[in-house]
């Protein structure tokens, strides 16, 4: 979580003698330029360039490349993964964050650790990690290919890649956070009588409902957006398994570039709608 | 994976501990077993052979050089930034604050279509770049810009809160007595913030030797020349040599590891000089 200063600090800052100096405030301006010409050259133009880029012929074209059918299906199977993924990584985040927070036992900080395995690992091993699993010369691959059952260059691949790739994400959202508000409150439910869920929906959950939002926000952003280990997975087959980051890259490719920055142009709408959620949860956060 | 648990009245422990490591396991350990299962396929000589393969040593000091690089360069930029988001005030502060998440949240894919339009020889800043004779796109620049945009919000998002729970005191006290900006930022604010500083930077550079999708747009994947580790696994992929791939693969997976133990291990340090003299 961003730690912004208070108000408190600025101000004694600001009040401190000699704040006005000269050098004081060169120096000031000088790190508060920097630092925005530096976002600006690797995040301002770039982002404000995809958008040019896809109003480059006018809206008119800029809306018929969503007729196109292959970005239609690339949108499609883009929303279906997402819609799998999430609730069952949504699922283990929160289960594996009430094992981490409410209970010590032995192997905690390995599980932990395993958790956040799929951060560090690079998007392409994660495609690859597949392909080695289901993939024709793969553990299973002999025994899928009799029972005509295709994962990899089809849609389960992509989904088991996408899943793997936004594992940690709710649950590295709640662990923090439920151990920082601890057990007392549940704990109090339980001895007076209230089930396991009750306790969860009714005690735990209002408790935490703003960390799962971001948690589950940042999952989804994660899910649409994956392109490595997805790539590895995909084969890349338009219509059917193009998801939109891949068939960005196609259309590039095929030098159709208001249809590339136009798919572009939805994935940082949605970049954007998950920074401000961020935002209006640590606003909440604040608050609460 | 879980042992015996301290006696706790809540309920759930072998059901949540259960699933999550059924669920782990089937996702996550399985598939990575698999890999490394596969890897172990190859013969030694198979093995030394890919390792001192021309093109595979190139793209190691590719990605490795290129991830240094904007490491680097985020430690210097993301520290400006750290700083003034944590000092200073000014209109628009907290929007800047809430974009520095933005490289995160965006796909890696939209990233490097973004950079590689305004980088290009046509583009908005590659256009002024061409005047004084570089070139970024479809060279190392343009992959160490990739890498640094990627980067940057694990600098900045590390170093944020060391900043602004520095020992403002200590800082003042060294004022007090005499001692200049240079001197109190050389011995004490660096001191202060560099197990947050290291970890940033070993976030940044663990997540720029694995970077994939903003880096294969602004690469143009020369070989030999721009083409990075990731996209060589690709290849070796699409050439159905599954052997080696998995085994450039478990080369990449054990830097993960030693990076994931450094970063653990940073930020337990970081955490103890933080805290130190507060309690």
């Amino acid at each position: 979580m961003a730690a912004g200063p208070s108000k408190q600090m600025l101000a004694e800052l600001a009040s401190r003698p000699g704040a006005n100096a000269l050098t004081d405030k060169l120096i000031r301006w000088c790190f508060i330029s920097v630092s925005l010409l530096f976002l600006a050259a690797l995040l301002i133009a770039p982002l404000g360039s995809v958008l040019t880029m896809a109003l480059a012929s006018g809206l008119g074209a800029y809306f018929a490349s969503f007729a196109d059918s292959d970005t239609q299906s690339a949108i499609k199977l883009t929303l279906t993964t997402a819609a799998i993924v999430v609730p069952l990584n949504t699922v283990f985040g929160i289960a594996a964050a009430w094992a981490i927070a409410k209970f010590e036992f032995r192997g905690k900080s390995i599980l932990i650790t395993a958790i956040d395995l799929p951060i560090a690992v690079s998007p392409v091993v994660s495609g690859l990690i597949y392909v080695m699993l289901f993939g024709a010369q793969g553990w299973f691959g002999m025994w899928l290919q009799d029972h005509n059952i295709s994962i990899i260059f089809a849609v389960p691949g992509i989904v088991l890649a996408t899943m793997f790739v936004t594992f940690p994400y709710v649950a590295r959202e709640l662990i923090p956070l439920m151990q920082q508000l601890g057990n007392d409150e549940e704990e109090a439910a339980i001895t007076m009588g209230a089930g396991g869920l009750m306790t969860f929906f009714r005690v735990t959950l209002p408790k935490i409902r703003w960390g799962l939002i971001y948690g589950v926000i940042l999952t989804n952003a994660r899910a649409m957006g994956e392109f490595g280990a997805v790539s590895v997975v995909s084969g890349h087959i338009r219509g059917f398994t193009n998801t939109m980051p891949l068939h960005i890259e196609i259309l590039y490719q095929e030098y159709s570039f208001v249809g590339a920055f136009a798919v572009a142009s939805l994935l940082m709408l949605l970049a954007i709608f998950t920074l401000v959620i961020k935002t209006l949860v640590e606003w909440r956060g604040h608050r609460g | 994976m879980a042992g015996q648990r301290q006696h706790s009245v809540l309920p759930g422990f072998g059901l949540t501990v259960g699933y999550t490591t059924f669920f782990l396991s089937l996702v996550v350990l399985l598939p990575l077993l698999a890999m490394i299962i596969k890897a172990t396929g190859i013969s030694y000589q198979a093995f030394v052979h890919l390792l001192i393969d021309p093109n595979v040593v190139s793209s190691y000091k590719i990605s490795f050089g290129t991830s240094l690089l904007a490491a680097l360069i985020n430690c210097v930029f993301g520290f400006v930034i750290a700083w003034t988001l944590t000092r200073y005030d000014f209109p628009g502060r907290k929007v800047i604050d809430a974009l520095i998440d933005m490289p995160f949240a965006l796909p890696t894919a939209v990233s490097g279509l973004a950079l590689t339009a305004v980088f290009a020889q046509n583009g908005w800043l590659g256009m002024q770049l061409a005047k004084v004779g570089i070139q970024v796109v479809y060279t190392w620049i343009g992959i160490t810009v990739a890498l640094t945009l990627i980067g940057m919000p694990f600098v900045v998002r590390t170093l944020q809160p060391a900043l602004a729970e520095a020992q403002r005191d200590v800082e003042d006290a060294a004022e007090t007595l005499g001692a200049g900006r240079f001197l109190i930022f050389w011995r004490i604010i660096l001191p202060t913030v560099l197990p947050a500083l290291l970890t940033g930077f070993a976030m940044a550079f663990a997540r720029g030797i694995g970077e994939y999708g903003s880096v294969v747009f602004i690469s143009g994947n020369l070989p030999g020349k721009t083409e990075i580790t990731p996209v060589l696994i690709v290849q070796k992929l699409e050439q159905y040599k599954y052997v080696d791939a998995a085994a450039l693969g478990c080369i990449m997976l054990c830097v993960s590891f030693v990076m994931l133990l450094s970063i653990n291990l940073l930020q337990a340090w970081s955490r103890r000089r933080l805290f130190v003299g507060k309690h």
